[in-house]
């Protein structure tokens, strides 16, 4: 094994060393503790660009390559393995990326707000590192679990009382939906005697007939405990609540929580029930796609209703979820570039919004974003719901101009969320709703299907809805007041912002490269026998039968 | 013995539901600890019932399979449990926090009207 192939276990490694060793540094130690935080994402962000390069192949050699890396040195099926394909290398990216630019908005003064901060965002970091790379089932339960396990620290950072019920409901909902994935875990691993996902995908159509139905009550249990995560409605409830409470850092690396639920369907759904999956081809497929349509119209709704921007945000999260799922259920290879492109601009926009939310809600009167006889209707609500985070006195260098920038930023995340031109939410969607309505590339499309249609229409008119909210919202925040209160932001945090939404423009100046980098990896989705290969050899029977 | 491990975990699951739907704090905690109780049973279930027989390989290295337990659900029950018994002490936890910000023990923090 030459030693590049060590680098795939590095986004699990590092984050876990760091954690624990920011254990031993005294509470009181802040800076350190952040340098050393905020090193450990950008080593991270630098092993990720190798693990993409590494994915991505040399040019014109292998255009579908997975790497496979064995944890403890074990043949494959029998231990677990980590697995390095162009989607994983991507989630990793994206991930990274976001980690550095929330890291730097919390050294503002919400890493301050309560004791573990950045232990618990590292360990984050190795939750979602391992969840993406990992080869196996069970393995990818335990990192899941270190993952929500961080997220709950994280939620409940700042504390107060809005915070500790959103907690209470989000560990709830989360505990109840791991205890389904065990049971869909265990009942696959009952049927098909392995629980390696590359082994699964070779002997699920291979199961006798009278174990089917197990099995696929196995696969989708395991997929409800997956779609929680995803927040597919109607199992989408607690999400929104739950993103508004966080402190904006937190909501912002939040964001990609939701990721991960579609990552693991969009994966185990084309590597399990994949075109050359024989009988159990497409299962699941219509469930994703309708419920995917379902979870855009009720965010659309949800959008237009909030009122609050955390609302706004969260059910603008919600409505890239269904997306996603959406593009999934749809599981052509086209649509399903499209969606990854979606995926990291929609990722990045949303965090943007997350962050900027903190500093533009600095500018008004708690409250403002009511209207009057809504304000009567919560008027009990708005006391306890109020969270006092102001009490630190904040150290750096002050923006100049905060409500210029900030107008502008609102201005770009309304274009990104609505996906106009010229930013990179645009070309995502022009990319989804191409690979939908004209499959075959060039001339005219043959008969397109009416669900097609349908969830093309529903993808613009949520985009609408987010351009109507957006609007509202922002005349009613820098416009409408009569006297305006002038923020004080800080460079720390504006310059995540502004970084997340440069990266998008960068994604609309230079989408060609990242488009055809998705490219490659859903035709790689596509033909599952390469992923097979990567992890069990080459030489492995079942794989070179197909 | 088929019948004794259902009715046991079908038993276990039914009142970890119902726990679970209650408005209190306590009866979610209790509802979520006995439904892992539940889970915990079924994942070791999958790895067939057997009686008396070891999972682990003896001295004399690899005899007839079917005179040994899987010992692979053994180990993810080991992990669930572990991992549940975590996830459940912070639950108790936020819950504890939760009773003294909001004075009850509703799970809305307020008592419906």
């Amino acid at each position: 094994m030459e030693w590049t192939r060590h680098l795939l276990i590095v986004p699990i490694l590092l984050p876990l060393v760091t954690g624990a060793g920011l254990l031993l540094i005294d509470e009181l130690r802040h800076t350190l503790k952040a340098l050393l935080s905020l090193v450990s994402c950008l080593l991270l962000a630098v092993a990720a660009a190798l693990l993409m390069r590494m994915a991505d192949g040399v040019p014109g050699e292998g255009s579908t390559l997975s790497v496979s890396y064995a944890v403890a040195n074990w043949p494959a099926p029998f231990a677990i393995v980590l697995v390095l394909d162009r989607l994983a290398a991507l989630m990793l990216a994206l991930t990274s990326v976001l980690a550095i630019a929330a890291l730097v908005f919390s050294m503002a003064r919400w890493h301050r707000a309560g004791p573990h901060f950045h232990t618990l965002f590292q360990f984050l970091l190795m939750g979602l590192g391992g969840a993406f790379l990992t080869g196996d089932l069970f393995n990818l339960f335990v990192f899941f679990e270190v993952t929500l396990a961080a997220s709950y620290g994280l939620l409940l950072h700042g504390s107060g009382a809005f915070r500790v019920r959103a907690g209470l409901h989000y560990i709830a909902i989360n505990l109840a939906a791991s205890l389904l994935f065990l049971v869909g875990v265990s009942l696959i691993y009952g049927v098909a005697g392995t629980l390696n996902m590359a082994d699964l995908a070779i002997r699920l159509p291979g199961i006798p007939a009278a174990d089917r139905g197990l099995a696929y009550t196995g696969a989708a249990i395991l997929g409800i405990a997956f779609l929680i995560k995803a927040g597919m409605w109607p199992l989408c409830f607690w999400l929104p609540s739950a993103y508004m409470a966080a402190a904006a850092p937190v909501a912002a690396i939040f964001v990609v929580l939701t990721k991960v639920g579609a990552y693991v369907l969009l994966r185990l759904t084309l590597l399990l029930f994949g075109a050359q999956a024989g009988a159990a081809a497409g299962f699941g497929g219509p469930v994703l796609l309708w419920g995917g349509m379902a979870t855009i119209a009720f965010a659309t709704f949800g959008m237009l209703a909030s009122q609050a921007m955390g609302k706004l945000a969260g059910y603008s999260v919600l409505i890239s979820a269904g997306t996603l799922l959406a593009a999934t259920g749809l599981g052509d290879a086209a649509v399903v570039s499209g969606a990854l492109f979606y995926l990291v601009s929609s990722t990045f926009s949303t965090a943007a919004f997350f962050m900027l939310i903190e500093l533009v809600e600095r500018a008004r009167a708690p409250g403002a974003d009511l209207l009057a006889v809504t304000m009567e209707a919560y008027g009990d609500e708005t006391d306890e719901d109020e969270v006092e985070d102001h009490d630190d006195e904040e150290v750096g260098v002050v923006m100049p101009g905060a409500l210029a920038i900030l107008g502008v930023s609102f201005g770009c995340v309304a274009l990104l969320l609505a996906g106009l031109p010229p930013l990179s939410g645009f070309i995502a969607k022009f990319a989804m709703l191409t690979g939908m309505l004209n499959p075959s590339g060039l001339g005219l499309p043959a008969e397109t299907p009416r669900h097609i249609w349908l969830l093309a229409a529903l993808i613009i008119l949520s985009g609408l809805a987010a351009l109507i909210a957006m609007m509202r919202t922002g005349i009613r925040t820098f416009w409408a007041p009569l006297e305006t209160i002038v923020p004080r932001v800080l460079v720390v945090e504006v310059a995540p912002i502004v970084g997340l939404l440069a990266l998008c423009t960068l994604l609309a100046v230079q989408g060609g490269a990242l488009l055809d980098y998705t490219e490659a990896a859903a035709r790689a989705l596509h033909a599952p026998s390469t992923y097979i290969q990567g992890v069990l050899g080459a030489g492995h029977p079942a794989s070179t039968s197909r | 013995m088929e019948l004794t491990l259902a009715i046991a975990i079908g038993a276990l699951t039914g009142s970890g539901v119902w726990l679970v739907l209650r408005p209190r704090t306590y009866q979610l905690v209790i509802g979520l600890s006995l439904l892992s109780y539940a889970v915990n049973l079924f994942i070791f279930s999958m790895g067939r019932l057997t009686v008396g027989v070891p999972p682990v390989l003896g001295p004399g290295g690899a005899g007839n399979p079917s005179d040994y337990a899987d010992p692979v659900p053994q180990a993810l029950v080991l992990t669930a449990i572990v991992i549940g018994f975590a996830t459940t002490a912070l639950l108790l936890v936020v819950l504890l926090v939760a009773r003294g910000l909001a004075g009850n023990d509703h799970v809305d923090g307020r008592e419906q009207r």
